[in-house]
């Protein structure tokens, strides 16, 4: 296993995370996708912390995992909204300030 | 790990991704997820850094998924999600930053083992000396998203 190896890997679960946030249709879809560019930002950072043998990469994924948990308490909360104010769970109806 | 154990792995995790994005169940997509993450854990572990495998399967992955479960349970709404919104295009432009990103991913340089260790007992030094300022921001930071959360959720009924 090479960290170059592990960054295409982490690439890859970048890009199949940003293909679900551009086609899912429902709130808790698009934000399970970007959990998943999340940890794939977080998987770069620890393969290219452990390339160059630095604890700081890990760190960084430490405080990513902090604040990606605080994102989705947000995000679910915004959903939860959603769903009960608006009744809606697809982004594309959410759009009163176009109007 | 060996090549054998990470190219399983690999192909695990991104057959998980794939589940996650294309799942017609939001809870099957949910469970997807957390086996990425477990997966992802699993891989952090084999890099030698248990303490962030840790907090990746207790923090993440436990709490993630009982979050993103609960909000499907006592939602209103349907739990399944539509057919996707202009797939091809969407594919072809994850394909394209797929491209840009792996034509930087080649020079990184081999990896360098045991030059510095990332247990436990770094990382905390690393954390309360170095690195303690940004921690006691993240504090603040979660703080403020939980407050915030509850704020959002409690809209309705102050109204």
């Amino acid at each position: 296993m090479t960290p170059s190896r592990l960054l295409v890997l982490s690439f890859l679960l970048f890009s199949v995370g940003m293909y679900g946030v551009l086609a899912r249709r429902h709130l808790v879809g698009l934000l399970l996708s970007l959990e998943l560019m999340f940890n794939a930002g977080n998987l770069a950072a620890v393969a290219v912390a452990w390339s160059y043998g630095r604890g700081t990469g890990v760190l960084l994924a430490l405080f990513g995992i902090a604040v990606t948990v605080a994102e989705v308490a947000l995000g679910l909360a915004l959903f939860l909204l959603a769903d009960r104010v608006r009744r809606t769970t697809v982004p594309d109806d959410l759009s009163l300030l176009r109007r | 790990m060996s090549d054998l154990a990470f190219w399983v792995g690999a192909t695990l995790l991104v057959a998980c991704a794939l589940a996650v994005v294309t799942a017609k169940s939001l809870y099957r997509a949910a469970y997807a997820l957390s086996g990425a993450l477990l997966l992802t854990a699993a891989f952090y572990a084999s890099l030698g850094s248990a303490l962030l495998a840790t907090v990746q399967v207790l923090l993440y992955t436990g709490g993630v998924l009982t979050l993103v479960v609960y909000a499907l349970v006592v939602s209103r709404g349907t739990t399944t999600a539509g057919p996707p919104r202009k797939p091809f295009a969407a594919a072809a432009t994850a394909a394209l930053v797929f491209g840009a990103l792996a034509s930087f991913g080649r020079s990184v340089p081999p990896a360098r083992l045991g030059s510095e260790p990332m247990g436990g007992r770094e990382l905390g030094l690393l954390l309360f000396q170095r690195y303690l300022v940004p921690f006691e921001l993240l504090s603040l930071l979660l703080l403020a998203a939980l407050v915030g959360a509850l704020m959002v959720a409690r809209l309705e009924r102050a109204r």
